[in-house]
């Protein structure tokens, strides 16, 4: 069972308490963006067997959402981190290099 | 290629069943194709057939990275329906049960498709105006369906209990020609017809790049040196996003993790299958007398191909209230699948942004029913440019907004 520590309010929680928002760090089109714009937004996700950014929340806890860095091909746990930020904090991706060396996700590195 | 018959089975009964031969050939990629087919699951096999069968293109080449048969068309519960409510999806899912009706003769292979009947249980009253909802829509599809009432549904699978405290069952969506196959049977008769036209069915064999000159598809790189191609099919199910990407493309899929579990094998007691939406779980009964049963996705990117036991046990919960008997049952073996999951759950048949490259995925959790379908209306897409059964499936449907929205639809796994 995927474990995931909520970066809120400190508990690793199990998956049965927490709710997947797939995946994280996407930049949001609405009125006014082009066709292709709105239609990667909604639509293409990276979906990478690998390294893996996503949004979850902890619904059966303190409710609130948060971001996770795994990996989809082992189920890997790198670091879960705030969800007010607009890409994954350095640690993270040291985190990740450590055990990943050369990964990249979209423009991340 | 032998033909099988009762006959074949006496006289090599006589001689000690020395004089099977293999069921198809395993022979090294030649230089160059007409057709490249990467995935020999059922429904990358199912396409390289009618290709051949009703286009002539034999000049084919079937790709697989593992062995045939031995991803998603192994692991799935077999179930064979084509009750759905939008007309894109009633059309191919129904052409396909057609061709599952007199597939073990066309094949000569028996698949054993058992036509027992598949039930929608619906217990609450959403799902009774949805289903009766789908009755309708399916009559004018021509699509032969019908709701039933709960004391039919009482008399068909008699170890239900259709007065649960929590899900009572308040009537069904009944098809009385849907049913299961079997699976493996599938691919394996797909893949003797195949060989028996000539086309190289290549086991052990992973693409590493797709090659392409001016906008066009010319070949792919593989562990087995270079082949070229004049046009190419993807259809490898949960892997589609890697391969499209070395097409240069992307896809709006993603992939997810969905297990299905079987009993012990018990005497015959249920002989349709059923299947109840609200509490994501669905059960048929083997031949072997095995309890066969699948239930949700787990909701993360996954490509582990194992499950959780959590998702075992919701399903397992909500079953034995419907079914109380199934509660002593010792269940034997349990498994996953990656299956790719589209924004609207529905497939995507299409040609790519790369010429001469098309792609056939996004399949989710309904994909074995679909096999002799979507090769029929794969091979007409790539053969002709263009398919009835496919035009709806195109990839561009999400810009342009056409969704075939079965997850408004089936509420779940469909």
């Amino acid at each position: 069972m995927l474990i995931l520590k909520c970066p809120y309010c400190g508990v690793d929680a199990e998956e049965t308490e927490l709710t997947a928002g797939g995946e994280a760090h996407l930049k949001r089109f609405g009125p006014g963006s082009s066709d292709d714009e709105f239609h990667d937004y909604l639509f293409a996700r990276e979906n990478p067997k690998g390294v893996h950014f996503e949004r979850w929340r902890h619904s059966n806890g303190c409710g609130k959402w948060f971001h996770a860095a795994r990996c989809t091909a082992t189920l890997e746990v790198f670091g879960t981190y705030s969800a007010q930020v607009t890409e994954p904090p350095q640690e993270i991706r040291d985190a990740i290099s450590a055990k990943r060396p050369g990964w990249t996700w979209r423009e991340f590195s | 290629m032998k033909h099988y018959s009762a006959f074949a089975v006496a006289r090599e009964a006589l001689r000690y069943h020395t004089g099977w031969e293999r069921a198809w050939r395993s022979p090294e990629p030649k230089k160059r194709y007409d057709v490249i087919i990467i995935g020999a699951g059922g429904h990358g096999l199912a396409t390289a057939y009618y290709l051949g069968r009703n286009y002539g293109i034999q000049n084919v080449a079937v790709i697989e990275k593992g062995w045939l048969g031995g991803g998603n068309t192994g692991r799935n519960t077999t179930i064979i329906r084509s009750n759905y409510l939008q007309d894109p999806s009633a059309a191919i899912y129904e052409k396909s049960r057609g061709l599952y009706e007199d597939l073990s003769q066309e094949l000569n292979y028996n698949i054993m498709f058992s036509p027992r009947g598949v039930m929608m249980l619906a217990q609450t009253q959403h799902e009774v105006r949805g289903y009766k909802r789908t009755a309708h829509a399916n009559a004018l599809q021509g699509v032969k369906t019908e709701w039933i009432g709960p004391e039919r549904v009482k008399e068909l699978v008699p170890i239900i209990n259709i007065d649960g405290p929590r899900y009572p069952v308040l009537g069904a969506l009944w098809q009385e020609r849907g049913g299961t196959a079997r699976h493996d049977a599938v691919a394996w008769g797909y893949a003797r017809a195949c060989s028996n036209m000539g086309m190289d069915i290549i086991q052990q064999c992973e693409v590493t790049a797709i090659r392409s000159a001016n906008g066009r598809v010319t070949g792919v790189e593989t562990t087995k040196g270079a082949i070229e191609c004049d046009k190419l099919g993807i259809v490898v199910a949960g892997h589609s996003g890697q391969l499209a990407e070395m097409a240069g493309f992307r896809l709006p899929v993603e992939a997810l993790a969905l297990q299905a579990l079987v009993s012990e094998p018990i005497k015959p007691c249920m002989d349709v299958v059923v299947m109840a939406n609200t509490v994501h779980g669905y059960m048929s009964q083997s031949d072997k007398g095995e309890m066969v049963i699948g239930g949700g996705t787990d909701g993360f990117n996954n490509f582990t191909q194992r499950g959780s036991f959590h998702h075992i046990e919701e399903t397992v919960r909500a079953l034995v209230e419907t079914f109380p008997m199934i509660s002593r049952l010792k269940m034997l073996r349990q498994w996953g699948g990656i299956v790719d999951m589209t924004g609207d759950r529905s497939p995507i048949l299409s040609k790519t942004p790369l010429g001469g490259c098309f792609i056939n995925c996004g399949w989710g959790t309904g994909g074995f029913k679909a096999i002799p379908g979507s090769g029929w209306g794969m091979a007409q897409l790539m053969a002709t440019g263009h398919s009835p059964l496919t035009e709806a499936f195109s990839l561009d449907r999400f810009k342009e907004g056409r969704f075939i929205d079965e997850s408004v639809a089936a509420g779940v796994a469909h």
